[in-house]
């Protein structure tokens, strides 16, 4: 099977400091990877790589396209790479309000990536944002609100719809749970796993919260001062630590 | 106190034609100019006057209307700011003028072929509102992407039932560029396609683009809501026109209000030739 995904070698420096260095790994179809650390230690520089919104310094990022099979991304001509970007591949942010329009309605939001694939038919597009928001259990009653008036786990999972509507193959999250609070990260961790799984989604999840990983990730790569310092399946990572830093960052997790 | 036929100096003009060429080869495409300050503050028309000040020569005869009006303070100032400065024939007929400047109408006469009409464009790039960016807005129009257009018609929909956009309605030319037709009403907007050569200029943002004759524009829509060039439900309370773009106007303080042509030239040449109900 090809990989969907092939990182080799990927690097991005500040200056002198580094950002990530030598990071390398595949991605298969479907596959769920995990990449936990502490702040600072080059997880969102590496998504941010990987998703083209920073230029490595070097490395390659292939991916298997459908039209042409694997393909460098970071050869590929502009156009290209943001028809990519807003077709086979999505971008969770953090924070909702950098990825969703706020002055825009929660229906257009789940739309806009539909025109901007060439959906001309009003009636089709609101169809499609309708179904797309009772998926991530929001009211389609609420459907021309503006996300301004959602709170945050709503604005989070209309990010997920909106990104999710053009059945893209590759997801990039960067810490899709961070800053909300625990039972509304249960709900939105529970809805993430059944849309991963029933789409059969490949995904790259950064986050600092181990438990995100237990639940979602399939594979697991621990980053420490932009370096990968461990690597291997979850539950052997997170059970079976190897490295220093990966048996100090389990044993830290609270128990209650 | 005398000036360099029609105000700006010669490598000024230069420099705006070879701007116009380059919006002419290109069409609908947006092309930066380096634009002068002008004896007029901005918004009042700065760009359109530094493009017809590039065309004009001895022989034209300069027509200017504001809101379709020959006579309202700003259509009257340009026209005499050229009769000054470049001492061209003026005129208020339409059919007459060689080169006409506008803002925010079409006439209602049919242009022909050796015509100039000339918009002033406050902001001329449709995407504005939407992206912020210039450099972002630059580069959407490089890659053709032009989805976010439809958001804007989409949240017209979903808000108003139909696309409220009435004025500077979005078109795409050449099924390439998505242009700003400056804000005239959509009503005019298939007047777009005409054998006239029409040339807009946006002094304070610097920029100046074309139609050449007979150029599609297409104004953007859903299938399932088609492009409307709507205008008021009635006839011209003067001339009795049916079929030309009506202004509304307060007659009294009871309420009373009737429909006009906003074109004056056109209401005017009607009601002359006795074709007036």
């Amino acid at each position: 099977m090809t990989p969907l995904l092939q990182v080799r070698n990927i690097e991005k420096r500040y200056g002198a400091r580094i950002g990530c260095a030598d990071v390398s790994f595949d991605l298969y179809p479907g596959e769920v990877l995990g990449i936990v650390g502490e702040s600072g230690s080059g997880k969102s520089t590496l998504l941010n790589c990987l998703a083209g919104h920073l230029a490595p310094d070097q490395g390659e990022v292939i991916f298997d396209t459908r039209a042409d099979g694997p393909r460098d991304v970071r050869q590929m001509p502009e156009a290209e790479r943001r028809m990519l970007s807003r077709t086979d591949w999505a971008f969770v942010h953090q924070n909702p309000r950098d990825g969703l329009r706020m002055r825009v309605s929660a229906g257009g939001n789940v739309g806009e990536r539909l025109m901007a694939v060439g959906a001309r038919h009003y009636g089709d597009i609101r169809q499609t944002a309708g179904d797309w928001l009772t998926k991530v259990e929001i009211d389609t009653a609420r459907m021309d609100d503006r996300p301004s008036a959602f709170s945050g786990g709503m604005q989070q999972r209309l990010q997920i719809a909106r990104n999710l509507v053009t059945g893209p193959r590759l997801v990039f999250m960067d810490e899709p749970t961070g800053g909300l609070d625990v039972s509304v990260q249960a709900r939105l961790l529970d809805l993430l796993r059944g849309l991963v799984r029933r789409m059969g989604l490949s995904a790259i999840i950064v986050t600092h919260d181990l438990a995100v990983v237990r639940l979602l990730a399939d594979r697991l790569m621990v980053m420490k001062s932009g370096h990968v310092v461990e690597t291997g399946l979850t539950d052997q990572v997170l059970d079976d630590p190897q490295h220093a830093y990966t048996q100090l960052l389990v044993s830290s997790v609270l128990q209650v | 106190m005398s000036y360099n036929f029609a105000y700006l100096d010669e490598q000024t003009k230069r420099m705006i034609r070879r701007a116009i060429l380059k919006g002419v080869a290109i069409p609908g495409y947006q092309v930066p100019f380096a634009s002068r300050e002008m004896p007029m503050p901005y918004g009042w028309g700065t760009g359109g006057v530094q493009v017809s000040a590039a065309c004009l020569t001895p022989d034209d005869v300069f027509k200017v209307i504001d809101q379709g009006a020959d006579d309202t303070t700003n259509a009257v100032s340009i026209r005499r700011f050229f009769e000054k400065t470049a001492g061209v024939a003026v005129t208020e007929k339409t059919a007459e003028a060689t080169v006409i400047q506008t803002r925010h109408r079409i006439p209602e006469t049919p242009l022909c072929a050796d015509q100039i009409l000339v918009y002033q464009v406050p902001i001329p790039e449709p995407l504005r509102f939407l992206e912020p960016r210039e450099t972002e807005t630059r580069k959407m129009h490089g890659l053709e992407e032009y989805g976010l257009m439809h958001v804007k018609l989409y949240e017209d929909i979903a808000r108003h039932g139909e696309i409220a956009t009435a004025y500077a309605y979005p078109v795409k030319v050449e099924d390439r560029y998505v242009m700003d037709p400056s804000p005239i009403p959509k009503f005019d907007n298939p007047k777009l396609e005409s054998p006239a050569l029409q040339l807009f200029g946006a002094g304070r943002e610097q920029r100046i683009y074309a139609l050449p004759p007979f150029t599609k524009v297409a104004s953007l829509d859903f299938e399932d809501y088609p492009f409307d060039p709507s205008k008021a439900a009635h006839p011209c309370a003067l001339c009795g026109a049916e079929d030309s773009y009506l202004d509304e106007v307060i007659v009294d303080d009871a309420g009373g209000r009737m429909f006009v042509c906003s074109d004056t030239d056109y209401c005017a040449s009607r009601r002359d030739t006795g074709e007036a109900a």
